[in-house]
Parts: C-alpha cells; structure tokens; sequence
C-alpha cells in the first residue's frame, strides 16, 4: 500500500451544477497548516462571476415556484449526504486548519444540524413573516414574504464549513438563488460541499459556487445590477462601507450577521401586500 | 340640456396661516435665519414665508432629540407612551378640516382628496400606532425589542401630512424620538402638526420640525447624532442617501419611486376597470409613487377599454382645488411641471400619440391636462421613467404570460395592479408581479394596518403594519 500513488482531487468552481475550471486559467496555491501543499483552486474571476449570476437568475423562478416542502426536503437531503461524507470533510477541515480531530468533528455535526434546523424552516417561515391586515373597508388583505431573487454571498475565512452553510441555508431556504464566495484559505470544505449538493437533487444553479479573493470579487458582486442581495458575513467590517457604496447602484439589500435566527431568512424576503375587495 | 356645476368652494376662513414660521425645536418654535416662499400652486399666491435651517438648527434639534429620547421618552412606558400617540391622533380628528384647507392651500390637491384621504388615514396612522406602543414584545420582531435613539426623516410632498404620520407615527411608538423635515414646498400642515404635538402636551424633543430644502435634508442624512434615516422621496436621492450612511452604523429606510403597471386581462370587469385606472393614474394629479402609470391592456379588449378611457376622461373635472367638485387640482411646484412637460414632450418626440380630453385650465398656477399616450413601446422614456403627474403610458400584450414579463420590465418594484374577474388568474398574476403592493380589481388603497414599500429599486423596508415596526428596532436583523 505504501508505495501507491494517491490520486489527488483538481478542485474546481460549482457553477449551474457542473465543475467548471474558471475560465480565467487562474489558480492559486493552497497549503496545508503544516505548509505542505495541498491544491491549486481556481482564482475565479468577474467573467466566472457573471456566469454564476446567469446560471442563479435562471434557476430562481423553479427554486421559488417549488413547494416549501419540497424545498425543505431538498435541504434535508443535503444534511443526509453531508452526514455521510463526514470522514472527508474532517480530514479536510484537519488539513487545512490544524484543529483538533475533536473540533473538526463538532464542526461537522454543527453543519448537519444546521442544514436539518433550516430544512424544518422551509414551510413555516412564511407564517411567521407573513400578516393578513385589517384594513378599514371591504378588503381581503394580506402580506405574503417571498424570495428575492439572486443573492451574493461572502462566506467566512473560518469554520470554513459550518460558517458556508450558515451563510448559505438561509438565503436558499425561502427561494432564492445564491452565489457564493467559499474562504479563501481554507476552501476545500465548501468545493467538497459542492459534491454534496449535486447528490441532493438540488435544481442545477441553486447554488453556485467560486472560490478566490475577497477583495476581487466582494466589489464585483456589489456592482452587478442583476444581483438582488448581498451577505457579507464573511467580510472583514472595515470593508462593509465602499460594499455598501457600490451596491447602492441598484439598491441592493446588503447584511451581515452574527447569529442564526428566522430574521436571516426574512433579511432576504421581500413582503408582498395584496388588496383584493369583498363583495357579492 | 346641458347640467353645469356650480362651484362649490370650500371656505379657507378655518385656517389662520403666519407671515412667517420658525422651527419647532424642544418642544417650542424658535425664530429662522433666511427664509423662502411658500406659494399656493392654484395661483402662486405667496402663503407664507417659511424657514430654512441650516447647521445650528439641525446641530440644535438633533441635540433636543437626543435629550428628549435619554431622559424622557425611552423611559417611558410603552402604555404612557401610546397615550400621547392617541391623543395626537384624537387632536388631529378635531381639526381635520384645517388641516385639509391648509393641505389643500400649499399643495394644490383637490379638498375632496385631503378631505377624505390624506387627513383621516393620517390621523388613523397614529391612532393605529398607538396601540403597538405597548404590545411590542408581541410583535414577533425578537423578544426584547428596542428603540434605535433619534430618527431624522425627511418627506416628499406629494402626501405632506400623511407621508409626517407614516414616519411619526411608528418612530414614536417604538420609543424614538424625530428630527422632521418636510419638504421645500409643502412645509405647512407640517407646523400646525407640531402645535398638535404642543397641545397634546408631549414631551419637549420628541418631535422637532425643521423647515429647508435639500441642503437642510444632506446635513440631516450625514449628521452623527442620528440614529436612523427615514426617507420618502425618488429613487436618485434614495441612492444618494444609501451611499451617504453606507460606512456608517444609521439604519436606513427609503420609500422611493415606481412605474407601476396596471394589467387589465381580458376577462376584466370594464366599467369598473375603468374607473380604476382613472384613480390609478389621476388621484392627486399622479403625484403618486405608486401609481398605476404604464397601463397594459390585453390586446382583445384594449379598443374598448380606451375607448371607455376616453369617455371618461372627458368628465374629469381640473381646476381649483378649494372646489369640492374638482377631480385633478394643481401640479404641486413650476418644477414638477417642467418636468412633466418635458417627459410628455419626449412621448411625442418617440413617436407614442398623445391625447387629452379638452378642459381649460386656469391662468394662474400650475397645471396639466389629465393625458395618456397610446402606441407606447417599453423602449419609450414615458414607459421607463417616473413621470409624477397626470400622464398614462398605455401599451398592449395578447398572452398572459407577456404582460406580467412587461410589468415586470422596470427596476422599479412598488406596486402593481390587476384587474380580472377569474380568481385563479388574479392570485397567480398577484404572485407573478415583482411588486411590494398588489391590487387587485382596485388601486391606490392605503391603511395604517397594511405594510407599504417596495421591491428592488422602489426602496429599502415597509411601512405600515407590523411590518413597518421593525425599521424602527434594534436586534431586528432584517431591517
């Protein structure tokens, strides 16, 4: 067995459900926390962008229109293959991060148990974020929230797979499409999580994702005019104000959080109020 | 035999109106520096000459507001609270006719309109708000919810004092206190709202009132004792606002423009269709962000919807807006009516047709004839841009399926309306719609209980509702 020639894995970008390599020909090298290289993951650039965003844009009108028990079975799904694969993803985490076999494996479990809490949102957040309004004449009147559309997403530099799904979860629970922006250091949990995804019959271009610079992409993504909302959880704070600025072009919604709770799903919702009359 | 109304004036002797106004700042008015005309849009009568505050007075109400929220009102229980919220609105029932006269008076909106419109639902607005003043930790928007300290809000003047209760209100009874700046050329019902808040005894600072243009609007956006920015007004200095606080911890709200398009499926009922596009396009002469202004016929029924239009259109009734009869009043200020002008000319130079119903329209002041244009493509600037004023774009689309991807063409998401007597139709055309308000088989309806705002480049929030509560808290994350 010594003498085996592993095969290593080329990791590559997840755009509309495939493995694209960006088609830049830009990579960059990865090493291990021990400084042994590990990966040349691919630089995406502004064009591996856009074709993200085409790809979500596309896939948001069947992601929205399905049921949100369809979409909460999906999301389980996920949580099911993620469950299955947690060898890989610890050896990973271990690799990249030096962390103890212990917290790798707490980090997992957290990761699982927050696709399955997100997963039991999918049908119930509406009632919590929606309102019929008694309004004074004869009106049915109600609030409805729903997806936005296509949501940028800057993941954080770590826990490089739990702080992803944390960033991701949310904004695909109510409909949405998301591209997101994997840690830079550490980014073979969330391309691993990409073969994940594809096992889940998750509509191809629910989730796209790249991997690169913050600083290249996160201004990119808030200068897109088809890009309906931005988290930028996993951006330095320093950095929120010229984001926010750029993103004001087409008046992007643009949050970061701290914590998990249903406000993240309703961040990216937009309430929609329809009157109709009452009458014989 | 022709039957000619009478006029029917309503009398101005309600109201009492100064040569001069200050602001309102810590609970008692304080004398201007420069002034600038207020005028009657009817007939550029001057009404008033009124304040325009600069750094010392923004610096200075800012400093009332603060005080106010850090002695008094954020320590105050949400149930004494509500109490003032309740009596304002009680006060302002009492004297809704002035306020309508005097609405009326500055910015040249039918009586009819401020009368029964803007005066009742804002006085609503506050007697609504005060019930959430005590009921916050109920309102499913975290368990603890609180204020974010002073609120600078700046309002357009399309609505004066019903755009001043829809940011007064909820920002008072989530435990905030205001810095108010109405707009340039409707700054009056504003002032009388402030001796309301006098005679209703509420705290010192709680609400300051400061009169000004832009200028005065830029040093509240940008001043550092702000808490929150609360904004109603178009869609460019919305983005000006946003970039202005972007690298700052202010939360922002902004109600901004639309180009609402009102789909009218062949199915629909047409008499009342009708008399739905005319409230969608005219109410308050189309000084509406979410009017229905780009109208989408189906295209079996679009002959007889226009030629049902035009017969109606002929019965509009433009002119002095102190007369109870009058439909159209005047174009709120010489600038807006630029404008129109100018965005109408571009319909005709684009090849759309024009068309008006006659009607003389007085000498004096500001006006324009109720138009629609027909022939209008989605490429045309009268379909793209806001126009503000009485002006229809009508364009046709035979499946469904295509009007919905036209109404859907605009950054714009404010509002839409549908018009149809199948239910099925209506609900999946309701879900279709990229808007934050839909109507369906009517238009242009408001209420205190009902969230209002926009998707996309309309705006950032609601207001209204439970919905509009959270602009106003802490910990709420998706504000």
């Amino acid at each position: 067995m010594s003498n085996r020639i592993d095969v290593k894995k080329t990791y590559k970008l997840y755009i509309n459900g495939a493995f694209p390599r960006t088609e830049s020909g830009r990579t960059y090298e990865i090493k291990s926390a021990k400084g042994v290289f590990v990966a040349n993951p691919c630089l995406a650039s502004r064009k591996d962008l856009r074709d993200a965003v085409v790809a979500a844009r596309a896939a948001h009108s069947g992601w929205n229109k399905a049921t949100a028990y369809n979409r909460g079975q999906i999301l389980y799904r996920i949580a099911e293959m993620l469950e299955g694969r947690r060898a890989q993803f610890v050896d990973e985490i271990m690799q990249l991060t030096d962390v103890t076999k212990v917290k790798a494996e707490k980090e997992v479990t957290d990761s699982v148990d927050r696709l399955v809490w997100y997963a039991g949102w999918t049908d119930k957040i509406a009632s919590l974020a929606g309102s019929t309004n008694p309004v004074a004449g004869p009106f049915y009147n109600f609030t409805i929230p729903e997806s936005m559309g296509v949501v940028a997403a800057i993941a954080p530099e770590t826990p490089s797979l739990f702080g992803f799904i944390d960033v991701v979860a949310p904004i695909i629970t109510s409909g949405n499409t998301v591209v997101v922006l994997a840690s830079t250091k550490a980014p073979l949990s969330a391309m691993t999580f990409a073969e994940v995804l594809a096992t889940s019959d998750l509509p191809h271009g629910v989730v796209n994702i790249l991997t690169g610079k913050k600083e290249e992409i996160a201004p990119w993504m808030a200068s897109h005019m088809d890009i309906d909302a931005l988290d930028i959880s996993g951006l330095p704070a320093k950095q929120h104000g010229p984001i926010k600025v750029a993103g004001a072009e087409n008046l992007k919604r643009i949050h970061s959080f701290k914590s998990a709770d249903p406000g993240r799903i309703i961040a990216f919702m937009e309430a929609k109020t329809v009157w109709h009359p009452i009458g014989l | 035999m022709s039957f000619e109304y009478a006029p029917a004036p309503e009398s101005r002797a309600l109201v009492s109106i100064k040569p001069k106004y200050g602001h309102f700042i810590g609970g008692k008015f304080v004398a201007g520096g420069k002034h600038f005309p207020t005028i009657n849009p009817a007939t550029e009568e001057v009404l008033s000459q009124i304040a325009l505050a600069g750094k010392a007075e923004v610096d200075a109400a800012v400093k009332a507001a603060r005080k106010a929220y850090t002695t008094t009102w954020s320590k105050m229980s949400g149930k004494e609270r509500g109490k003032y919220l309740y009596r304002i609105a009680r006060i302002m029932q009492e004297r809704a006719r002035e306020f309508a006269v005097l609405e009326t008076l500055d910015n040249g909106k039918p009586i009819r309109e401020s009368r029964d419109t803007d005066i009742p639902l804002a006085a609503a607005h506050f007697f609504y708000h005060a019930g959430w003043a005590d009921k916050l930790e109920y309102a499913g928007l975290g368990t603890s919810p609180k204020p974010l300290g002073v609120a600078g809000q700046i309002i357009p003047w399309n609505f004066p004092l019903l755009m001043l209760a829809w940011k007064v209100a909820p920002a008072l009874a989530t435990g905030n206190t205001v810095v108010l700046k109405p707009a340039e050329s409707t700054p009056l019902t504003a002032l009388l709202f402030a001796e309301v808040c006098q005679q209703a005894e509420l705290p010192a600072g709680v609400v300051n009132i400061l009169t000004g243009d832009g200028s005065t609007g830029a040093l509240i956006v940008n001043h550092p004792g702000i808490d929150k920015i609360a904004f109603t007004g178009s869609t460019e200095v919305g983005k000006i606002i946003a970039r202005a606080v972007a690298s700052t911890n202010k939360s922002v709200t902004l109600e901004l423009g639309g180009k609402a398009a009102n789909i009218v499926f062949d199915d629909a009922p047409i008499d009342e269709t009708v008399e739905g596009i005319i409230n969608g396009i005219f109410f308050n002469q189309g000084h509406v962000c979410c009017a229905g202004s780009r109208l989408l016929l189906q295209e079996n029924v679009a002959e007889e919807v226009l030629h049902k239009l035009k017969n109606r259109m002929e019965k509009i009734r433009v002119g002095d807006p102190m007369d109870k009869n009058t439909d159209v009043g005047a174009i709120n200020s010489k600038e807006q009516l630029v404008k129109i002008t100018e965005l109408a000319a571009a319909g005709d130079a684009e090849g759309a047709e024009r068309w008006s119903p006659p009607c003389n329209l007085p000498a004096k002041g500001f006006w324009f004839a109720p138009t629609i244009f027909t022939g209008v493509t989605q490429a045309h600037r009268i379909a793209r841009e806001e126009i503000f004023g009485p002006v229809l774009s009508v364009l046709t689309f035979r499946t469904p399926q295509e009007g919905i991807e036209k109404a859907n063409n605009t950054p714009f998401g404010l509002s839409a309306g549908i018009w149809s007597e199948k239910g099925s139709r209506t609900l999946w055309a309701s879900q279709q719609l990229r808007a934050g308000v839909i109507w369906a088989n009517t238009f242009n309806k408001f209420d205190p209980t009902s969230p209002f705002g926009g998707y996309k480049e309309s705006g950032w929030g609601r207001e209204g509702g439970r919905h509009g509560l959270s602009a106003y808290l802490k910990g709420v994350s998706h504000e």
